[in-house]
């Protein structure tokens, strides 16, 4: 039974959230993954094994158990016995099938066909022949297996090549030693190694045995391809779960099914951190194909179990409608009266004053005292909600002393000793499946739904699924938090920005620092905008979790700072390119972001300026356009990312907004998926367009006031631009692409609005400004 | 509680469900169909859809005692193992990211492609706007469309193949 912790105040619980989830972001983005944990410790003793050693360690690596659950179709399936593992990512079958071990979660970004294509350019694997299972959840063996801040391809790098390297190494020795000859004088490709003298040929299948008898080479010493010898990596592959998606394969959480499976839906107070004081129980008991309802008082932290009511039934909808009759008294002591309309107020009062403590570079005032043109202006965003597709879910099976879950998390890594601790049993003790998650976007960093899914099965018999509601999803989100700028700028006489100045008033769960993607990161380009620059934050007190929404806090930072440097540039009368590439181009204070591997990206301006330059070409920046049309353009450097957009509009006298064109330009070095990278763009800046232009979560008493898509517009197919997106593809490190892209669409549209209209758009969504699309 | 007789994919199924079971969840926890997704539960969002005598609906509006016609799920589009061309269409051009609604949007294309064989950007604007995609992969199902509709109109030799 489960051992929940006696919950101490929600106050105290959303703190320990909230530092959970900046540390979870600082690792994420900043935590070197040593080559240590790669191939070159993929030693014989922990993974190189033959399936014949039935029973041994690695075998049990591949036998998760997917027998009782047919619905995870991702998943790794049973060795056969004569297939050969060769290390934690590779595995080959006599018929030359080369199986590939996805580690991370799928969640739409791509990274399950291309994590495979990094380990089968190094393996020189025949990519027709190449089957992609979802590797077991076992950080032990494959090291960090969360995907959030663009990180699993930087992370993943070194990694995953080297675990190529080391089989095919293997494989060539394998061969040589049966012809007796030289490794040297072998070479491989398409799955086949060919003894270049005499042209005899063994396929990896037939060698594969006989390879694991090899000795793993040290990673170190295995020379990787330069770009140039690419075979796969930057061509356009299709996603190696197409077929399973366009014919409704079981492949997402919400998919899983078991025999004798129970169905689960739990309820919070609406106002999060208020406990149940009573509820129907024994009505809701009562109510046909329900089976059981009960309650749990959960650990008080958001990202755990809040205190609520479990219905479990027969099937998903006797579940709701039992939710729709449940009548609960809530006690709302310590939980959240939030009103997001006092905050703004509040907001505006503070800016009044002179803000405290400030950090100051250079001499502000002085360099304000001087500016030739001076430039104030307030921007203000709202609290904005993910809304994945596929609701939150987790199957959960409480058997045999084992706490066995199947789940869409971008996190479940971590979710094994968060179940652990929750229940209050060994580590070892949790298996964890990872499924195919239907959306992301930071939402799943945080495993709330697993842990209720776990603790609900402890008091269940038999595996059951617990399904949230689209309600749900909407009422217990980890939110974008809203945010208040106040900023003053200065231009000298040649038109240089010399003076900046940005007081934020932002929100805090408690603690000296601004809520979790609510304020600057020291990630985020640019730290310093000016040569005298002046940061000061204000907190006001939140309950409302706030947390990661794709490219956190630079999906509101380079909005205004892309915006308000336009501001500057339009006051000084320059042409605004020539202003960035200026402004790009002076010394900075060293800025990291998305670092992985042994490397580490950081902002580079010769990389901005290629892509800003070829975004002013691409999309004819400074060619005379129609009165009521408008060109703007922006950049970010964001999770490792240099982007560029720009994007070309008309604004009608209703201010509705009719799109051109959009172009972006990315330079993320080489490029794994010329096709999904190329999605993935066009994803993140219609996703970006989105949110700027219409999406915006209340919050009044503490009640989410958004229940449902009918009060949350996202954006559909006849307001999505085109976008035109072109790669700048280089030899430095690759960086993710789940990201980068979002952050510069917001000011370029804004800039772009300006440039139509004359009006600033200092509001976000631009609809609270009266915009449509 | 009766035993509803239902056409899907062009099989009569019995189902025991209480009357008011809408069809989604019949779909998926009753016959274990889990091609069709619960999105939002009202209609708003489209990946519930189904085909029912060739029109695209939202599966999550139609109680199982209502459920009349023939009812295609996303698992009973292709036919004799071979893809339908929006599907393949799909397929080649690498439309999804997360894929989950792509079963639904897939559904909306047959259904529009068949009130509009070659359909103008503005009629798939109409014909798809039910159908969100929250990846925003828009760009590309567009193309998708316009692509099967040439797909399908050289499969019969129309003059306008591939245009």
């Amino acid at each position: 039974m489960p051992v929940l912790e006696t919950p101490s105040t929600y106050a105290e619980k959303l703190a320990e959230y909230d530092a959970g989830m900046q540390a979870l972001v600082a690792e994420i983005r900043g935590v070197t993954v040593p080559a240590a944990t790669g191939a070159s410790n993929m030693g014989r003793r922990s993974f190189l094994k033959k399936a014949v050693f039935a029973g041994g360690g690695l075998a049990l690596l591949f036998t998760l158990d997917t027998r009782r659950a047919r619905a995870a179709e991702g998943e790794a399936p049973e060795p056969h016995a004569e297939t050969t593992t060769l290390n934690a990512f590779v595995r080959i079958a006599p018929d030359n099938t080369v199986t590939l071990y996805s580690k991370g979660p799928e969640i739409g970004q791509g990274i399950k066909t291309a994590f495979a294509l990094i380990i089968a350019e190094e393996l020189d694997a025949d990519w027709k022949t190449v089957v992609v299972e979802q590797a077991p959840v076992n950080p032990k063996v494959y090291g960090s297996q969360s995907a959030g801040g663009s990180t699993s391809i930087p992370r993943g790098w070194d990694q995953l090549r080297q675990a190529g390297a080391t089989a095919r190494a293997m494989l060539i020795g394998a061969a040589a030693k049966q012809w007796g000859v030289p490794a040297a004088e072998c070479t491989a490709s398409e799955s086949v190694v060919t003894h270049k003298p005499s042209g005899r040929r063994l396929t990896y299948g037939a060698v594969a045995t006989a390879a694991a008898k090899e000795e793993v080479p040290d990673a170190k010493t295995l020379p990787l391809k330069a770009r140039a010898d690419y075979k796969l990596m930057g061509k356009r592959i299709g996603g190696v779960d197409n077929a399973k998606i366009v014919t409704g394969k079981p492949i997402f959480g919400i998919d899983v099914q078991m025999p004798g499976m129970v169905y689960a839906n739990y309820t919070k107070c609406p106002a999060i951190g208020g406990k149940v004081k009573s509820a129907n129980l024994d009505e809701i008991r009562k109510l046909p194909g329900v089976v059981d309802a009960f309650l749990l008082d959960g650990t008080g932290n958001p990202a755990e179990v809040m205190p609520g009511v479990a219905i479990i039934g027969q099937n998903t909808w006797a579940v709701f409608k039992a939710k729709a009759a449940l009548k609960v008294e809530w006690d709302e002591t310590g939980a959240s009266q939030d009103s997001l309309t006092a905050a703004a107020a509040k907001a505006k009062e503070i800016s009044a004053k002179p803000p405290t403590p400030q950090t100051n570079t250079g001499d502000v005032d002085a360099a304000f005292a001087s500016g030739a043109k001076v430039v104030e202006a307030s921007y203000e965003y709202a609290m904005v909600s993910h809304q994945q597709l596929e609701p939150e879910n987790s199957t959960g099976w409480w058997h045999d002393g084992v706490m066995e879950l199947w789940t869409p998390s971008q996190t479940a890594d971590r979710g094994i000793s968060q179940v652990a601790k929750l229940l209050g049993i060994a580590e070892e003790k949790v298996t964890i499946h990872q499924m195919r998650a239907g959306g992301g976007f930071g939402r799943r960093l945080s495993n709330d739904y697993l842990c209720e899914a776990a603790a609900i099965a402890m008091k269940v018999k038999g595996p059951v699924k617990l399904q949230w509601m689209r309600e749900d999803d909407f009422a217990y989100d980890f939110f974008r938090a809203p945010g208040f700028h106040y900023l003053k700028g200065a231009v000298d006489k040649s038109g240089k920005l010399t003076a900046f100045q940005n007081h934020l008033v932002s929100f805090t769960a408690g603690g000296d620092r601004p809520v979790s993607g609510g304020g600057r990161s020291n990630n985020s380009f640019p730290t310093d905008m000016a040569p005298s620059t002046r940061y000061a934050v204000s907190l006001m007190p939140l309950k409302i979790p706030c947390g990661s929404m794709r490219a956190p806090t630079d999906n509101t930072q380079m909005w205004v700072a892309g915006s308000f440097l336009h501001e500057l540039s339009v006051a000084a009368g320059r042409d605004h390119v020539e202003f960035l590439l200026e402004w790009i181009n002076r010394p900075l204070a060293p800025v990291e972001a998305g670092r992985g591997g042994e490397g580490r990206i950081g902002f580079d301006p010769k990389r901005a300026a290629g892509v800003l330059k070829l975004a002013a070409e691409k999309a004819g920046w400074g060619k005379k356009l129609s009165p009521g049309q408008g060109m703007g353009i922006a950049f970010s450097f964001a999770y490792g990312g240099h982007v560029a957009e720009a994007v070309e509009l008309s604004v009608d006298e209703k201010k509705k907004i009719t799109i051109h064109n959009i172009v972006a330009v990315a330079d993320i070095g080489p490029v794994v998926n010329m096709s999904s990278a190329e999605n993935q763009v066009q994803g993140g800046i219609i996703d970006g367009l989105s949110t700027v232009m219409g999406l915006e979560i209340e919050v009044e008493k503490g009640r989410i006031q958004q229940t449902n898509f009918d009060g949350y517009p996202i954006l559909r197919m006849k307001a999505a631009p085109k976008v035109e997106v072109h790669f700048i593809q280089s030899d430095f490190r690759p960086s993710g692409l789940g990201e980068p892209c979002l952050p510069p669409l917001a000011p370029a549209l804004g800039n772009a609005i300006f440039a139509a209209t004359g009006q600033r758009v200092r509001t976000m969504p631009f609809k609270r400004a009266g915009y449509s699309i | 509680m009766p035993p509803y007789k239902l056409n899907i994919n062009k099989k009569t199924v019995s189902v025991d469900a209480v009357d008011d079971m809408p069809l989604l969840w019949v779909l998926r926890d009753v016959l274990d169909l889990k091609g069709t997704k619960y999105g939002c539960g009202v209609s708003e969002c489209g990946a519930c859809t189904v085909l029912i005598d060739g029109r695209s609906v939202r599966s999550c509006q139609i109680a199982v005692s209502e459920a009349q016609g023939a009812i295609t799920t996303i698992e009973g589009l292709a036919e004799n193992g071979k893809l339908h061309v929006v599907q393949q269409t799909w397929v080649d051009l690498d439309v999804a990211q997360c894929g989950y609604c792509q079963g639904g949007q897939i559904l909306s294309a047959v259904a529009l492609l068949t009130a509009h064989p070659q359909p103008t950007d503005a009629e798939i604007d109409t014909g798809m706007s039910h159908n969100l995609c929250r990846c925003a992969t828009y760009n590309r199902i567009r193309e998708a469309i316009h692509h099967a509709a040439g797909m399908k109109s050289a499969a019969k030799g129309d003059a306008h193949a591939g245009a």
